[in-house]
């Protein structure tokens, strides 16, 4: 069998995730210590999905920190923005309340990784997501994505533009 | 990256405004990347004074830093009176103090007028313009603070990174 040389390509960058246009997966994870969040619940309003390798790293501070401070634009587009990572209830609680965070962090702790497979964002050989973007429209479906070099905190133009795109629609 | 609201005349400038070359920084008062940044960017100015332009806007992260929004408003406000600059250099160079009563300190030294800094630092504009910085930032791809421009494109690096691709760009000329 021959590999497309598009696919090679995606699959040497390692770019395959889920793409535009498909349904996003549905996922119930820890938001608290005892409250869960169900991704289907939020039909009716647009989601964004923050995979990010850890909390308490420096990179994935500065990119929550960042997101934090933009909550009140992306509640203009009617945009609900959730991070998740494989990092534990109680380890989001201390980072969450030590960064004053005012959105929830999701535990994709129990099976470990289990949402970020099924997005196609999980990193086997460090074990932890990688960093990934995903803006859902209201009827659920995924309209944009993005992963990130694990390195680099990619801002929030691109959720932005995304968000912007879904108004026009 | 590129930056989306280019440098005009409401910026806050310095240097040679005529300059071909021009850094924008998009800075927080209380970040301390940003305190570690203000002796090399002073540096950088002093040493290439006549041939660079340098633009400060506001990215205050307030959730984390509970000065930063305070400090934006009040360099805004000394900005009334002509004196931007000098606060916010006082406020860099202090930035360890900061709280609210150290910008009315820093205000009185700097010798603002204060019965008009305590009536401006209410006034909803400079609010407003702090907000239209930040947003500005935010398209821009800014993703922490200090993030640099040179002549509108991101510079994906420190300020130390920036003095180093001046003292060689310059040299090359």
């Amino acid at each position: 069998m021959h590999l497309h040389p598009y696919f090679l390509y995606q699959l040497l960058n390692n770019k395959i995730m889920l793409e535009q246009n498909t349904v996003a997966p549905n996922f119930t994870l820890f938001a608290t210590p005892d409250q869960k969040v169900t991704l289907s619940e939020f039909k009716g309003r647009n989601v964004i999905l923050a995979f990010y390798p850890a909390d308490w790293s420096p990179v994935c501070s500065d990119q929550m920190a960042l997101y934090n401070e933009m909550l009140k634009y992306f509640k203009k587009y009617d945009a609900e923005l959730f991070g998740i990572s494989v990092d534990s209830k109680w380890c989001h609680l201390a980072f969450s309340q030590s960064r004053n965070l005012h959105f929830p962090l999701l535990a994709d702790f129990e099976p470990k990784g289990e949402v970020a497979k099924k997005y196609d964002v999980y990193n086997e050989h460090e074990g932890q997501c990688n960093r990934a973007l995903f803006v859902i429209d209201k009827e659920g479906i995924i309209q944009w994505c993005y992963k990130s070099p694990t390195a680099v905190n990619p801002g929030a133009d691109g959720i932005l533009e995304a968000l912007e795109n879904l108004k026009i629609k | 990256m590129s930056l989306k609201i280019p440098v005009s005349i409401t910026d806050h400038a310095q240097g040679n405004l005529d300059a071909d070359l021009v850094i924008v920084e998009y800075g927080d008062y209380q970040c301390p990347y940003c305190g570690a940044a203000y002796p090399v960017l002073k540096k950088l100015l002093k040493k290439f004074s006549g041939e660079v332009k340098f633009v400060f806007r506001n990215f205050p992260l307030s959730e984390m830093h509970e000065y930063a929004l305070p400090a934006a408003i009040a360099a805004e406000a000394a900005f009334l009176q002509d004196k931007f600059w000098e606060m916010h250099d006082a406020i860099y160079e202090n930035q360890r103090k900061l709280d609210d009563q150290y910008l009315f300190k820093i205000a009185e030294k700097i010798g603002l007028d204060m019965e008009k800094f305590k009536s401006d630092i209410q006034k909803e504009e400079l609010v407003n313009k702090i907000d239209a910085d930040f947003q500005g930032g935010v398209i821009s791809g800014v993703n922490g603070t200090p993030s640099f421009y040179v002549n509108g494109k991101k510079f994906n690096g420190a300020a130390e990174d920036l003095f180093e691709l001046f003292t060689r760009s310059t040299g090359e000329i």
